[in-house]
């Protein structure tokens, strides 16, 4: 099962859009850095995700919001892992794909 | 060089426009504009700040680099005043379509319509982008 | 890289003498620093030095000496917040060498 890593915001190219259409089923989705941007409610860009959350898992790394002071606009249900859950979520999925 | 200097040199002042559209920390762009907008300040000239798409993110509140090893430079951001930078325009438009309000915001900031904000760039001598 | 010592403890400083790591900083590292100046620290070079100290808190910035001149102004009132007076204090400029001593980095714009 693969994990993808979106680390560009979704905002500025279509990383997120590309990752969201190849990803398949009960893969699961990482924001890290800029990415993280994608993880947040009530923007543009959260009724995609909201949309892919359905099959997929969703994750995003905390002191990545943290930076942004984006903490408290998460998606209900989009997991939030330090940087030992990243680590662990690297060995969970049999492959990582970066969406750079 | 000393502002006497600058006036005779100089002599006009001319309208000076940054327009940041950079997230803060991906990339190095919104640092590097608001160092030359600190620098740029010595030379006392007429200067606005736009803040579009990602650059929106620059002045989000709450920003906490404490566990990022990152320098958090939003607090610089409310230092502009001192430096007589008092000009800055949010586009609504970037504004909404990521969910936030002026409240969400270090510092306070004027609320342009694009095509307002189209306008304030027609109107500037200088424009740098970042 | 250059480094001062500072009761036998040595810590890195920048080619112009700024410290390398701002959490370094303690009240000995501005007097020593300015003894190498042949400046005797007084209270009137304190007030100026945490001044900045709590400004940089604030701002995350060190101020350009116009900037520090008119907050000086304003907090401590207008027979210090001129330049007269702060270059009598620092003479290799208000903001540089007081920054110095303060442990911050060189103003922004200050070359």
């Amino acid at each position: 099962m693969l994990l993808h890593i979106v680390n560009k915001s979704p905002f500025i190219n279509n990383s997120l859009e590309s990752c969201l259409r190849a990803a398949k089923k009960n893969s699961g989705v990482l924001f890290i850095e800029d990415g993280v941007y994608g993880a947040l409610d009530n923007t543009a860009i959260t009724p995609q995700v909201k949309k892919a959350m359905k099959d997929k898992k969703f994750f995003v790394l905390a002191s990545d919001l943290k930076a942004r002071g984006v903490s408290d606009g998460v998606i209900k249900g989009i997991e939030v892992v330090d940087y030992g859950g990243f680590v662990d979520l690297t060995t969970q999925y049999d492959v990582v794909e970066s969406w750079l | 060089m000393s502002d006497d200097e600058m006036m005779q040199e100089g002599g006009t002042i001319k309208k000076f426009c940054y327009v940041n559209r950079k997230a803060p920390y991906g990339t190095v762009y919104a640092l590097e504009s608001l160092e030359v907008v600190l620098i740029g300040a010595a030379f006392e000239q007429d200067v606005s700040l736009i803040f579009m798409d990602d650059g929106i993110y620059q002045l989000k509140k709450n920003q906490d680099t404490s566990d990022s090893d990152m320098k958090n430079f939003s607090p610089t951001y409310r230092a502009l005043e001192m430096y007589d930078v008092e000009k800055l325009y949010v586009e609504k438009e970037s504004m909404e379509a990521r969910g936030l309000t002026e409240d969400d915001l270090v510092v306070p900031v004027e609320v342009k319509t694009s095509k307002e904000i189209s306008e304030l760039m027609d109107e500037q001598d200088v424009v740098l982008s970042f | 890289m250059s480094s001062i010592d500072v009761g036998g403890k040595t810590i890195a400083v920048d080619e112009e003498g700024y410290l390398s790591d701002r959490n370094d900083w303690s009240k000995d590292v501005a007097v020593i620093m300015a003894k190498a100046d042949d400046c005797e620290l007084t209270d009137n070079h304190w007030e100026v030095i945490n001044f900045l100290r709590e400004y940089y808190e604030e701002y995350q910035i060190a101020p350009a000496v116009r900037v520090l001149t008119k907050a000086i102004g304003k907090k401590l009132g207008p027979d210090k917040g001129n330049s007269k007076y702060l270059y009598e204090l620092f003479p290799y400029g208000p903001a540089k060498q007081a920054c110095k001593y303060a442990g911050l980095p060189k103003p922004t714009g200050c070359v």
